[in-house]
């Protein structure tokens, strides 16, 4: 109990300590310079490999958990898709990725993330192929890492399962825009405030409006695994290991 | 509780959460985010030129929330064939 009141301080703390923010969402086609480019696809490379290695190992040795790995697919589908209004008065989408983190383990999604943002930047010019690493890296390697991270960390310390996914789910959410923003100040620091002045403006654009989206992506998260321990019989699942 | 009824309860809360941003910010124009970010982006680099443009943009606003939806809708019978499998496996292993 102590522990599961110290994670909702940590996690209020955080969502206070984010300044005044408005919009939200990937970085736009060709707005990254090319040597950010170049930069942010070759970091991500290796984890979309191990992604996909992880992926068709399932597929292949774990036979029984390919329509649940289709369902964590799926879900990173249909948020990615939802462009939800927020309090400051601009939307922004959320990005599903945590809960098959939490399913699969991180690098899973790392190659489900990139399937979604490749057909995002190609069939809706939203993000792009120049810009495809860096908002792969936010989305589908850091997201996923974190609530990963924070699902098990809760978990040891005795944080109820449906707790545990709530937070690792919103954090996970939440923390891609903070990367968004890191990315945007690397490559744009401003010319007279420097590197902080920067990550304020961008943090301003990329995160208050994703903090009630992280709220609800950690709830629709929970809905699912709900369900999905519901019918854990049905699935063949060993939910209490993950 | 019944985990459907938890489930409602959770699912009234987003729907509270993506609402009322709505009726409390009537004003509000919500656009999307990609405007405001290259808005900055001009203003600390102002001589910054796009070197990259989108191979193909969705023609209109109808268009592009279509394929919007078709994402959503192709996830979403994903989910419900998910969930109505394992219903069905229930019911058949009852009988």
């Amino acid at each position: 109990m102590r522990n599961s009141k110290l994670f909702i301080l940590a996690f209020v703390s955080l969502t206070l300590m984010a300044p005044n923010f408005v919009y939200a969402m990937h970085i736009m086609e060709g707005f990254l310079p090319p040597i950010w480019a170049i930069i942010w696809t070759i970091v991500a490379l290796p984890f979309v490999i191990k992604g996909f290695s992880n992926v068709n190992s399932i597929v292949k040795n774990e036979p029984d958990k390919k329509l649940l790995l289709a369902l964590a697919g799926a879900f990173v589908f249909v948020l990615s898709a939802f462009k939800i209004p927020s309090v400051t008065g601009s939307c922004s989408h959320p990005t599903g990725v945590g809960l098959g983190a939490i399913l699969f383990g991180p690098t899973a999604m790392s190659a489900i993330g990139v399937i979604v943002l490749l057909f995002q930047a190609l069939l809706l010019a939203h993000g792009g192929i120049t810009t495809l690493g860096a908002n792969t890296f936010s989305m589908a390697i850091v997201g996923p890492l974190v609530s990963f991270g924070v699902y098990k960390l809760m978990k040891k310390n005795g944080v109820k399962s449906t707790i545990s996914v709530f937070f690792a789910v919103s954090l996970g959410d939440l923390i891609t825009y903070v990367v968004t923003s890191l990315q945007l100040t690397l490559a744009y620091p401003d010319p007279s405030g420097g590197f902080i002045a920067s990550l304020g403006k961008f943090l301003s654009i990329f995160a208050l409006t994703q903090i009630p989206l992280a709220i609800a992506e950690g709830l629709l998260a929970v809905i699912v695994y709900n369900l999905i321990v519901e019918y854990k019989k049905e699935g063949g699942l060993a939910i209490e290991n993950i | 509780m019944k985990t459907f009824n938890k489930n409602i309860i959770l699912l009234a809360l987003v729907i509270i959460i993506a609402t009322l941003p709505l009726i409390i910010k009537s004003d509000a124009d919500f656009g999307g985010a990609d405007g405001e970010a290259k808005g900055v982006i001009t203003e600390i680099a102002p001589d910054y030129k796009p070197w990259f443009s989108p191979i193909w943009e969705p023609p209109s606003g109808e268009i592009e929330s279509v394929l919007f939806s078709l994402q959503a809708v192709i996830g979403s019978s994903i989910i419900a064939f998910y969930f109505g499998y394992m219903k069905g496996k229930r019911k058949s292993a009852n009988n």
